[in-house]
């Protein structure tokens, strides 16, 4: 194909990549390192109350923005304020106090500290669970007979396909005060259980539905895989005298591998950009992702403004993160290429 | 069976016992959900299981199922979706102009589901009404069961102003992504210059952006493009905020990196030789796309639509951010109840409005099970 025609082919969709995904990542960077505000002036007004005789009158000096008189909207100005939404964000002081104390556990009051955590922890527990749980549910119904295995996968795809909002209020409305799980539990432990009233158990709830949302997923590829394994492999394994775990590790997991690491880098991508659990479970008092943090300062406040600049700079600290966790695999990938080009 | 699969009984069991209760946790929270919302609010939050399923405090307010009433529902109901899947495609065969099969499909579609609910909450209740008063026993209600709540929610709540949005908003991602996609999937499958690499690549990193980032970057743009529009399109230019073609094109650029990618694995999967043979034949390359590949190409091409509407459906973040209140789309409208829910009653009123959302993608999996599965493995297994 020439380049003119492939260029004529790619161009409506590279055009609105470069203009919804490429545009707005240049447009952040700006913002972060920008801080917009109301103009503001200082005025003094007299205020009179009726009083006996004379009236009482006070004077005092307000601070309130300069309206455009054009538009009617309040004047904003815009300044370069360097890293100073990034101080607001990392609070670099307070972390630092912490360490020199010994207190480490402070710096995960700071929130953008604790969206860190969460999200890297989520990240890495959810990612070998989904892993195991999708390979045992790919090798179970690779197990069972082919009638069952039409409606098994049917079932197994509901969470998947499951609205990722829905899905976690369908979980915390099972485990909600007095939900029938929750009540189940009380009456099996015989004592008051409160899933929604410290983090730790929160936590352990949005694990599981990040399970059960994408092991479908692993188990669907997984099961493809398995398809494809070669027999003749496994029976001169058998003739070896692998016994039915050695055949998996050495026979079935290499065979898989590919497939492992494109679900590790799905999972990476995915579980990095948390947000709906925060928003099924009600967890903000406790728990709170990067992706989160950046959707709270876009948020109006009560005020009706929205902390722009702040958000900037949370979003471009966020976008650090995924591309220090994708460095390895692509250039994995870029290996391959090149290997094979040769 | 060779040996290699032979099994030991205690294994065969194992692995049946494990796969029941993948099954059984798989569908618990979305079958619970399914029958608290049909409960008063009493029974649904009942700490009895026993009671959430069989419902004392519904039945006890005059709302029931008699037991001829669930031996004949269940015939009406396995008699439609038998006829559904039988005679329906024929139908719909029959009655589209050539070439308009699947807008004749969306018709039928919404002729059914309408006719369905129709005879379901319309006609059926009335009948089993005259049944129930002369069938003695028979017809005393078992099991409390109430659509108060679909009512209050799609009725006072206009719950079906988010849905007829959230309509639009997913119809359009499917269409302009299909559209745009689908061009550059098949450049890039037949292209293998260094510059399709690195397209493929760069739109990997897109994907992996999480989508606060892209949004912090619209939204003062957003609100502001009415002033900043305005010395190139006078006094027509909009204010892009909560715009629903707005939201359109957002969701296609942001969905793009995942269609190409599943596109071109598509793609890739049918034979160069077929353009060859109609280049051959005369065409140009863009005709060669329009009348030899794409009537080849629809199982992708409906696979892919599938997930584009899937992230123009479940969708939130973007849609929460740059949608107003006035055009609000049904996942982010259900959050609104979180701040009314004070009473048991809006909490099921909450849990009918998530079943309602559910339930398309629910006869989603149903209809395209087949199209689903191939679309998870296109991008692994092949590419």
């Amino acid at each position: 194909m020439k380049f003119k025609t492939f260029f004529w082919f790619v161009a409506p969709s590279v055009f609105m990549m470069l203009l919804f995904i490429a545009a707005p990542l240049i447009s952040v960077l700006i913002q972060s390192f920008q801080i917009t505000q109301p103009v503001m002036q200082q005025i003094e007004v007299e205020t009179c109350t009726p009083g006996f005789l004379t009236q009482t009158c006070t004077t005092e000096v307000k601070t309130v923005p300069v309206i455009d008189e054009a538009t009617g909207r309040a004047q904003t100005t815009t300044e370069w304020v360097g890293f100073q939404s990034y101080r607001n964000v990392l609070q670099m002081d307070k972390v630092w106090s912490a360490l020199g104390s010994g207190n480490w556990g402070k710096i995960l009051q700071i929130d953008f500290w604790k969206a860190l955590r969460f999200t890297l922890m989520f990240t890495l527990v959810t990612l070998p669970l989904v892993v195991g749980v999708g390979l045992m549910i790919a090798l179970a119904v690779n197990n069972a007979a082919k009638a069952l295995r039409g409606p098994v996968i049917f079932i197994s795809l509901l969470p998947f396909i499951i609205t990722p909002v829905i899905g976690s209020l369908s979980i915390y409305w099972l485990f909600v005060g007095d939900g029938i799980l929750t009540a189940t539990l009380e009456r099996w432990l015989d004592r008051d259980i409160a899933m929604f009233g410290q983090a730790w158990t929160i936590e352990l709830l949005m694990y599981f539905y990040r399970v059960w949302h994408v092991a479908p997923f692993a188990f669907v590829i997984f099961y493809a895989g398995l398809q494809t394994v070669n027999m003749d492999t496994l029976e001169s394994a058998i003739i070896d005298g692998a016994n039915r775990f050695e055949r998996l590790r050495y026979v079935i997991v290499p065979h898989l591998m590919p497939l492992i690491i494109f679900i590790a880098l799905i999972h990476l991508m995915d579980c990095y950009r948390v947000f709906d659990e925060i928003i099924g479970f009600r967890s903000q008092a406790h728990v709170i992702s990067l992706q989160w943090l950046t959707f709270d300062f876009l948020t109006p406040d009560d005020a009706g403004n929205r902390a722009i600049s702040r958000a900037a700079a949370s979003a471009m600290l966020t976008m650090v993160g995924i591309v220090i966790l994708l460095i390895l695999p692509l250039r994995r990938t870029w290996r391959d290429h090149k290997g094979g080009a040769h | 069976m060779s040996k290699a699969t032979a099994q030991p009984l205690s294994l065969k069991l194992a692995s049946g016992a494990f796969l029941a209760f993948w099954c059984l946790i798989a569908a618990f929270p979305i079958a619970w959900i399914a029958v608290m919302s049909v409960k008063s609010p009493r029974d649904a939050f009942d700490a009895s299981a026993w009671n959430v399923i069989t419902g004392p405090a519904t039945r006890a307010a005059g709302n029931g199922l008699s037991f001829l009433d669930i031996a004949l529902g269940l015939v009406v109901l396995y008699f439609a979706i038998r006829w559904a899947f039988t005679r329906l495609p024929g139908l719909v065969e029959q009655y589209s102009p050539a070439g308009f099969i699947v807008l004749g499909w969306l018709v039928g579609a919404a002729v059914y589901g309408l006719l369905f609910v129709l005879i379901f909450f319309g006609a059926l209740p009335v009948v089993f009404g005259v049944l129930n008063s002369i069938a003695g026993p028979l017809g005393t209600p078992i099991l409390g069961l109430t659509t108060e709540h679909y009512v209050a929610v799609w009725g006072e709540n206009e719950f079906y102003r988010n849905f007829i949005n959230s309509m639009i908003v997913t119809a359009g991602v499917v269409t302009v992504s299909l559209t745009v996609g689908t061009l550059a999937g098949y450049g890039l499958a037949r292209s293998g210059s260094n510059l399709a690499f690195w397209l493929l690549i760069i739109a990997l990193v897109f994907r992996a952006l999480p989508h606060s980032v892209l949004v912090a970057g619209y939204l003062p743009w957003f609100i502001n493009s009415a002033e900043i529009l305005r010395p190139i399109l006078g006094d027509l230019s909009p204010t892009l905020y909560g715009q629903p073609w707005a939201i359109i094109a957002v969701l296609v650029a942001i969905n793009q990196p995942f269609t190409i990618w599943m596109l071109r694995s598509f793609f890739q999967n049918i034979p160069s030789e077929l353009d060859e043979a109609a280049r051959v034949d005369g065409c140009s390359h863009f005709q060669a796309f329009r009348r030899v590949i794409m009537p080849v190409m629809w199982p992708g091409v409906i696979t892919t639509g599938l997930f584009s509407f899937l992230l123009g459906y479940n969708d939130f973040l973007v849609t929460a951010l740059l949608l107003d209140a006035q055009n609000q789309t049904m996942v982010p409208a259900i959050a609104g109840y979180f701040n009314r829910e004070t009473t048991t009653t809006d909490q099921v009123e909450a849990v009918a409005a998530a079943v309602s959302i559910t339930a398309p993608l629910f006869l989603l999996v149903m209809v395209f099970q087949r199209q689903i599965v191939s679309g998870l493995t296109a991008g692994a297994v092949k590419g």
